[in-house]
């Protein structure tokens, strides 16, 4: 087990006060919170604000930490000294909640896991507190999982391994691996929710279980760009079949399809495909996006194609600049 | 290992809740949900067909994760539920922008 420099997590001196400990846990919190945070790390870096914040911001536990941290510095092998606490006395009902899983096991060897009211991140409100307490149901997982473009489209099942602290019966935290066959339902979208009810955490006594929340996210598309049920495809073309017009293929999720290009189609021009974007009750659309490449004038041919469009096309694509 | 293959609910625009169950899912009371909606965070579906004022309150999936983060916002970082509102907004304006930034910067490669 490392040694936590609480101080550290905070960003504060050991000689802060409370009231700098108070400020700089608060600026933190709202930095990291997951729910506003898009760093990945964000959940990480939150739980453990909570559990520094939870030492430093009582006196008591705060002096017994300081105590003890004299001799150690941050991610050093720990072990407590059997006697660390002699002449500290905690108030058993002190602690704000928290599930025990959601405290480090640094945390867990000082001041014990006697605390299991219910999921609390690291907050500090006792009154919501023991509205959680008695009503004592599971709590609800969240996780993502990360799927492909043509799952949405076709529907599919995903295989999603979770990692989730369990208590064992010795009391000891241990980390679980659970691995979910999950089904993907046709029509997915980016950032929508699948609920598995009562895969959560189990229940206190009798109360049901927790639910599991699965986040949808798809994995990068080498071709395809998704927004919201709409799906985007660059698709080049060449310069003679953008001025002369041509019937070209493209690909979509759903298989390959004949588009018609009309003459003197400009670059960057948007076609649409009703309703080959991702199904649903309102299907989405497949935009297709043109994009004209020059072939490149590395043969005597091409060369003299260029010099002849040079000489007999009068075109200055710059008239609109006034040069 | 053997593992069957669960089906969830995929909480999309089609599903509605009751007041009672977005309470329920969110561990809230219903007159904290009703606080909620009375601050402008959720909105509820209004069912044309019923005109009457006794309609009991219907909320979309929508609302369920908006109200869970509205629960973790103001437990976490004890914010009164007016700011809790007028977060959610922001968060909501921020990923919208976010996402057409995220088309821009692909089209103009």
């Amino acid at each position: 087990m490392d040694f936590k420099d609480y101080y550290e997590v905070i960003g504060v001196k050991k000689a802060a006060t409370q009231a700098e400990i108070k400020r700089a846990y608060k600026k933190l919190a709202r930095k990291y919170h997951p729910d506003v945070s898009k760093q990945s790390n964000a959940e990480v870096r939150f739980k453990e604000l909570g559990e520094a914040y939870e030492v430093l911001k009582d006196p008591e536990k705060r002096a017994a930490y300081d105590q003890l941290g004299k001799n150690w510095k941050a991610g050093q092998d720990f072990n407590p000294p059997p006697d660390w606490d002699e002449g500290f006395e905690f108030n058993g009902g002190g602690f704000t909640g928290g599930n025990d899983g959601d405290y480090s096991d640094f945390f867990e060897s000082l001041f014990g896991h006697g605390f299991q009211q219910g999921f609390q991140h690291g907050g500090q409100n006792q009154s919501q507190q023991h509205q959680r307490a008695y009503q004592a149901r599971g709590e609800d997982h969240h996780a993502k999982v990360f799927i492909d473009l043509e799952d949405a489209y076709q529907g599919g099942t995903r295989s999603i391994t979770l990692q989730s602290p369990e208590i064992d019966n010795r009391g000891n935290v241990i980390n679980k691996q659970r691995i979910l066959n999950v089904k993907i339902p046709k029509g997915v979208k980016q950032g929508q929710h699948i609920r598995l009810s009562g895969q959560g955490s189990a229940g206190m006594g009798s109360a049901p279980a927790g639910d599991l929340y699965l986040e949808i996210e798809f994995n990068p598309h080498s071709i395809y760009r998704v927004q919201g049920h709409d799906v985007y495809l660059d698709v080049p073309v060449t310069p003679w079949e953008a001025a002369l017009g041509a019937k070209i293929n493209v690909p979509t999720p759903m298989g390959s399809v004949d588009l018609k290009i009309a003459e003197d189609t400009p670059n960057g021009r948007k076609m649409r495909l009703k309703s080959k974007g991702i199904p649903g009750a309102t299907p989405g659309d497949l935009y297709v996006v043109i994009q004209i490449t020059l072939p490149p004038a590395n043969s005597e041919k091409a060369r003299e194609l260029y010099k002849t469009m040079q000489q007999d096309l009068s075109y200055n694509p710059r008239s609109k600049l006034g040069v | 290992m053997n593992q069957k293959t669960l089906s969830g609910v995929l909480l999309d625009e089609q599903v509605e809740l009751s007041l009672s169950e977005l309470s329920y899912a969110c561990c809230s009371s219903a007159e904290w949900i009703i606080e909620l909606v009375d601050e402008g965070g959720l909105e509820v579906i209004s069912h044309k067909r019923h005109k009457s004022q006794n309609t009991p309150w219907r909320f979309s999936a929508d609302s369920l994760l908006k109200a869970q983060t509205a629960r973790r916002l103001q437990r976490d970082l004890n914010i009164n539920l007016a700011g809790v509102v007028l977060v959610l907004d922001l968060l909501q304006q921020i990923e919208q922008l976010e996402s057409e930034l995220s088309i821009l910067k692909n089209t103009n490669i």
